[in-house]
């Protein structure tokens, strides 16, 4: 079963074939996240008019590299939130006008959703149930995944995601756009010892995250240490850069760990943008394999936003007889743990 | 007539208090504009509006700046809508902000002296500053009836 999955809900326009929510046949990102921006973010593909002028061409391309025509697919899953509605209804609209045309089913899905079946892109996948940890620019959020749309939300961040304190930190030392890779790379060179930042675990037991603290902490040491260059030589950037990463780190892997040994699960998965990280990738798998619990994590192109991961979500909605009616509207808002079986409104 | 008034706060749980104090005379159609460095707790005081607009208090306000928008169920629906990413007003435009800003709801709008003709003429401008680690000077600022009206209010 061949389904085209389609994803306009933020920066990027994408679109990917999938076989049987296994085999990815093509995915392809419209991206332009490579062009760097004077106020450290990213040159917004976001407009809907950006979508309008590229969805096209990305959808056939998508069936290009599938070597597939639009009569080979069986169903197309569109993202239908959450994310802003002007770009959202671009990729709906054009996913009901074939679904209408070719009289194939449309299936609307989670954004998130897709995120946290993104580990079943690749050949190893968890057994269920497993705990994910969603980390991106967007959302830094803690599930457990007890099966196929069966997902129960342990914690998230009260206040900025972990990708956004990247972002916002590269910003403040003067580095650019994207942050999470800027701050890997310089991190490498630098000692996380030198500075040391705030850890916000929150109370005892708790799963839920905050890293506006932390980014704050560090714009105020920053800060110092600018006008202060004599007492602080010792401390180069990438030493902050370090310090401020391992900050983040430290937490993140508490928490997986927590959730996951809590709930004793004997899989976790690392999922999202900043799963791209090799040092977080590497530090989680570590700390999990030390409580015997094995950590699933998606090839980097498969943890930034893309397609294929929508067309997965939708092939298991699709198996489980949910099709969406050519009615169906897109949703900013969009709680993934609240979709347990069919019951949804709209 | 501009009228402005200072205040400061020592946490950020009085932060919010001082947001829910706001929040709580705010009405559909009025506008809040926030400007403040990285830190200086523009989503802190959004929190508390939330709060004062009758927003679930279990509902978690986090920051727009990676979704550009986020949107809260209250007395009157809460706009917190971020500009941090954008380049220039056309992407505003474009990408259908301006929209929430006449659209029924109460607006919170960070960043909002990066274009500040963008900002409807009854807006409240709340400049947040960090003095020292654990304070957050807040200085609020209206000219229209209504937004004078306001921050009056919020004095009293």
């Amino acid at each position: 079963m061949n389904i085209l999955g389609i994803d306009t809900s933020c920066d990027d326009t994408s679109a990917a074939v999938v076989g049987n929510g296994r085999q990815v046949l093509s995915s392809i990102v419209n991206s332009q996240v490579s062009i760097h921006h004077p106020y450290g973010g990213v040159v917004p593909e976001l407009a809907s008019r950006e979508h309008v002028g590229s969805i096209s061409s990305v959808v056939d391309r998508a069936l290009q590299q599938a070597t597939l025509s639009i009569d080979d697919l069986d169903a197309i899953a569109v993202t239908i939130g959450p994310g802003l509605v002007g770009a959202l209804l671009v990729g709906l609209y054009y996913a009901k006008g074939i679904c209408f045309s070719k009289r194939i089913p449309l299936i609307g899905v989670n954004h998130l959703e897709g995120h946290i079946l993104s580990v079943f892109l690749e050949k190893e996948v968890p057994t269920f149930p497993f705990v994910v940890l969603t980390v991106s620019g967007g959302h830094t959020s803690l599930f457990h995944v007890k099966d196929f749309g069966n997902y129960e939300l342990l914690g998230q961040t009260l206040d900025d995601a972990a990708g956004e304190a990247f972002d916002k930190v590269a910003k403040i030392l003067g580095l650019g756009y994207p942050g999470g890779p800027i701050i890997e790379e310089l991190a490498r060179s630098g000692s996380e010892d030198k500075v040391h930042f705030p850890r916000a675990y929150l109370e005892q037991g708790s799963l839920d995250f905050s890293f506006s603290g932390l980014k704050t902490s560090v714009a105020l040491f920053v800060k110092e240490w600018r006008q202060s260059n004599k007492q602080h030589a010792t401390i180069k950037v990438a030493d902050i850069a370090a310090s401020f990463q391992s900050a983040v780190f430290d937490v993140l892997v508490q928490k997986i760990v927590e959730a996951s040994t809590r709930l004793g699960v004997s899989c976790a998965a690392l999922v999202g943008g900043v799963a791209c990280n090799r040092a977080l990738r590497e530090c989680v798998k570590q700390a999990t394999l030390e409580k015997g619990i094995r950590l699933y994590c998606p090839r980097p192109q498969y943890c930034t936003d893309n397609a294929a991961m929508i067309a997965v979500a939708g092939f298991h909605r699709l198996l489980n007889g949910e099709k969406a009616d050519l009615s169906i509207d897109v949703r900013s808002k969009f709680p993934v743990e609240n979709m347990v079986g069919a019951k949804r409104s709209r | 007539m501009i009228k402005e008034f200072k205040i400061i706060t020592n946490s950020g749980k009085e932060t919010i208090r001082l947001g829910q104090s706001l929040g709580s005379l705010l009405t559909a159609g009025d506008v809040v504009g926030l400007v403040g460095e990285l830190g200086s707790g523009k989503t802190w005081l959004t929190k508390g509006i939330a709060l004062g607009l009758g927003v679930d208090p279990a509902t978690v306000v986090t920051s727009p700046s990676f979704a550009l928008v986020n949107e809260y169920e209250g007395r009157v629906t809460l706009y917190h809508i971020d500009v941090y990413r954008l380049g220039n007003v056309a992407e505003f435009i474009s990408a259908g902000l301006e929209e929430y800003l006449y659209a029924g709801g109460v607006v919170v709008l960070e960043w909002a002296d990066r274009w500040p003709e963008i900002l409807p003429e009854n807006s409240i401008r709340v400049e947040l500053s960090i003095p020292n680690e654990n304070e957050r000077l807040i200085k609020f600022a209206a000219i229209h009836p209504r937004a004078v009206q306001i921050i009056e209010s919020l004095r009293a």
